[in-house]
């Protein structure tokens, strides 16, 4: 049986799997990716949960979620359009403007 | 007791002499402010007058207030001015103390000081600081007057710093030279000393009474309450005498601290005369007698003040033998004098002491001004090796000088016999004989000095041609103060007319119903007026030999001084360096006081632990703490995300956990 718990693990795992992309990967549009890995791990979490309860809770939440991912993303990509016309890379090592 | 005559009470009056000339410092002052620096001309005619007329006046009130107040010869304390302090259970009010000795004293500080007042008029009249000068002089009036006249023991103080400062700003008067802005402040320093001294008599007296559990409502340092309680000081009466005389040491001029007065000789003449002969060196003099009801009760205290009064009476008539400026064997003079009146007051002969500290008010000012006449005559010459011969030249000046000589020396009718043979008996009288010969042998060297001096500056040949030719005599304003105060030390003794010799000794008996005599005068009755008579005609032979030969000397075997200084060569650098005690304080005192100040004050206290540790460390350390913090800051986002997630994961796992 493929009860809560699995799907719950599951969404850990990815979750972390985001979080080690974020703080590991040096390229920016990577780091984003993880971020959408992260936010793709919190829906399913949101789903599993509402398939457990029975209502639609849950899948209401995840539409939200995926709106607001797309919109965010739309914003990042605009800062790292704009930091790569300044520093002519995106690895986010060099980006040190606020250093000390 | 209020005494009100043309609605003016007496104890107005009181406070009316030492206001008169506070006021004239308040208006020299503002005069001297407004013309600083040369901005404007000295209004020289005005500044005159104010400093001139308002020490006068003040002498007039006391006239007055002295013929009011001097019966009873107690005297009274004023209605306070005002509540001066109050904390706690220590009050002192400023409140004025009128009766036969602060009458006195008042009439010879006005008296003597309005004469020198007029002097300076003549004296100073070059001098760009006239304005400066009278303000100064008028507020030691003041200060002096204060002293004097004050009715308890803080403001008695109060007025004995405010002459030692007013001390310290005349005779560093021409500061712009660093040796005499030195002197001036070897003054101050020297007076301090003694300050601590008088301080801690003060302190005790104060706390041996209000541990007592003892009240009164002018304060526990008032005269008439401290006479009042004088059993309950019995037992700390010594340590508070020694104390207060320590005090007495420093302000007029006895070993060990007589050190600042030789120096002080640079400031200006008519300074030396009114404060270091006439009126502040005699405060400690005064001081005593004021406390004579506690140095009574100490028999230990008085020995000690007579021997070292005439101890310093000796070394320092000694070292006047050898002085070549002229103003420093007035110094010594001084010192010496003031020796004598020490002696008298340590022996009980108090009103004796007072006596001499009068007369020799009149010879000694009126020497300092006629040296100041000499000096200013000659342009500013003080040594008397390249003098001589004025007399031609100077005649009042050298009349007036050589009454004061004959005064000093003590021969008779002038001032100084009475005072000082009255001093000599009573001490002989009372059991002190070997500082009685002490002060035998001292009154012969005085004598032999004091013609020394005389011949050399205004017998013989001049040994300065060019000098003497410039010589001419001082103006009135300088001449008029000399002849007044020369008079007053032909005539001025005959108040005090001894018994012995027929007279009917005034100034012995005024005195007597202030210092409770009982005691002294059966003391002095029990040896007789034979024996006074002899012992003074002893005296007055031996000073009038010593003085002729001194004048012989001086004035016509010049030359041989200076073989008979080389032969006994040793002795004359002895006592012409003033037997080098300036220069054992210096490597006592001075030098490891300065040394500890450089190298251990200054190198390592302030440089090292202040400087580096305290204040650099500290900026040092909060450097270094925010060096560190700031490597938190590393700019890469991904620093910053991590942080983010561990902090989430520890927040999360508290709650889980």
């Amino acid at each position: 049986m493929v009860t809560l718990a699995h799907y719950l693990t599951l969404s850990a795992i990815l979750f972390s799997i985001g979080v080690t992309g974020v703080v590991c990967r040096r390229n920016t549009l990577v780091i984003f990716m993880s971020i959408e890995l992260m936010l793709n791990a919190a829906n399913l979490t949101f789903i599993a949960f509402g398939r457990h309860h029975g209502n639609a809770a849950g899948q209401t939440i995840a539409f939200f979620v995926i709106a607001l991912a797309a919109a965010e993303i739309a914003v990042g990509l605009a800062i790292i359009v704009a930091i790569f016309k300044k520093l002519g890379t995106v690895d986010v090592g060099d980006i040190r403007f606020l250093k000390g | 007791m209020e005494n009100l005559l043309f609605g003016i009470s007496v104890g107005s009056l009181a406070a009316l002499i030492p206001a008169l000339p506070l006021i004239g410092a308040l208006l020299n002052g503002l005069i001297a402010l407004l013309c600083r620096s040369g901005k404007r001309d000295v209004p020289k005619s005005l500044v005159s007058v104010i400093g001139v007329t308002l020490p006068v006046l003040a002498f007039a009130v006391a006239c007055y207030l002295f013929s009011l107040a001097k019966d009873p010869a107690t005297g009274f304390t004023t209605q306070p001015l005002w509540n001066w302090i109050s904390i706690g259970d220590f009050s002192a009010s400023v409140s004025f103390k009128v009766d036969r000795l602060s009458l006195l004293m008042t009439l010879v500080v006005t008296g003597v000081g309005s004469l020198i007042h007029l002097y300076s008029v003549g004296y100073m009249a070059h001098d760009k600081g006239f304005a400066r000068y009278f303000t100064y002089l008028n507020l030691f009036l003041f200060a002096m007057l204060v002293l004097i006249l004050g009715a308890n023991l803080p403001l008695l103080f109060v007025g004995w710093e405010g002459v030692g400062i007013c001390s310290y700003l005349l005779i560093g008067f021409w500061f712009e030279d660093p040796e005499k802005a030195a002197a001036g402040k070897k003054a101050f320093l020297v007076n301090r000393i003694g300050d601590l001294g008088f301080l801690l008599g003060m302190f005790l007296i104060y706390s041996t009474l209000s541990a007592k559990g003892l009240q009164a409502p002018g304060g526990l340092l008032s005269f008439e309450v401290l006479e009042q309680y004088k059993g309950d000081l019995f037992l700390v009466a010594t340590p508070i005498c020694l104390l207060l005389f320590v005090g007495a040491m420093g302000k007029s001029a006895q070993i060990p601290l007589y050190v600042w007065l030789p120096d002080a000789m640079a400031g200006p003449t008519p300074v030396s005369a009114l404060i270091h002969a006439a009126t502040m060196v005699t405060a400690g003099v005064y001081m005593i007698a004021r406390m004579h009801f506690l140095y009574a009760l100490s028999p230990i205290a008085m020995q000690v003040v007579a021997t070292v009064g005439m101890s310093t009476a000796f070394f320092a008539a000694l070292i006047a033998l050898t002085q070549s400026d002229i103003k420093k064997v007035l110094a010594y003079s001084t010192v010496s004098q003031l020796g004598y009146m020490f002696f008298a007051v340590g022996c009980g002969a108090f009103s004796a002491g007072i006596f001499h500290l009068m007369t020799h008010a009149f010879f000694k000012a009126c020497l300092f001004l006629g040296s100041g006449s000499v000096i200013h005559a000659l342009g500013g010459e003080q040594n008397i090796w390249k003098m001589g011969g004025l007399r031609k030249r100077m005649p009042i000046t050298f009349l007036t000088f050589a009454a004061s000589v004959l005064a000093i020396s003590g021969i008779f009718p002038f001032a100084g016999f009475f005072s000082k043979d009255a001093i000599l008996w009573q001490g002989f009288a009372t059991g002190h004989v070997v500082l009685w010969a002490i002060g035998f042998a001292t009154s012969g060297l005085t004598a032999f000095y004091m013609f020394r001096l005389l011949a050399a500056v205004f017998l013989g040949k001049p040994r300065d041609e060019h000098l003497y030719q410039h010589a001419h005599e001082s103006p009135p304003t300088m001449t008029i103060p000399l002849i007044l105060l020369g008079l007053l030390g032909a005539v001025g003794g005959w108040i005090g007319f001894p018994e012995a010799l027929k007279g009917s000794d005034r100034f012995f008996h005024w005195f007597a119903p202030i210092f409770a005599y009982e005691e002294f005068f059966a003391k002095l009755e029990a040896r007789g007026h034979g024996l006074e008579l002899v012992l003074t005609l002893m005296t007055l032979i031996w000073v009038v030999h010593l003085g002729l030969i001194a004048n012989v000397l001086y004035s016509q075997k010049i030359g041989r001084m200076g073989a008979l200084a080389e032969k006994f060569a040793p002795v004359h650098r002895l006592l012409s360096n003033k037997f080098y005690v300036d220069e054992i304080y210096n490597f006592l005192f001075v030098k490891p006081i300065l040394l500890v100040s450089e190298k251990v004050l200054w190198k390592f206290a302030d440089q090292k632990v202040v400087d580096s540790l305290m204040v650099e460390g500290t900026a040092e350390t909060v450097g270094l703490l925010g060096r560190t913090f700031a490597m938190l800051q590393t700019g890469m986002i991904q620093t910053y995300v991590l942080l983010f997630a561990v902090g989430a994961i520890v927040f999360i796992g508290y709650f889980v956990l």
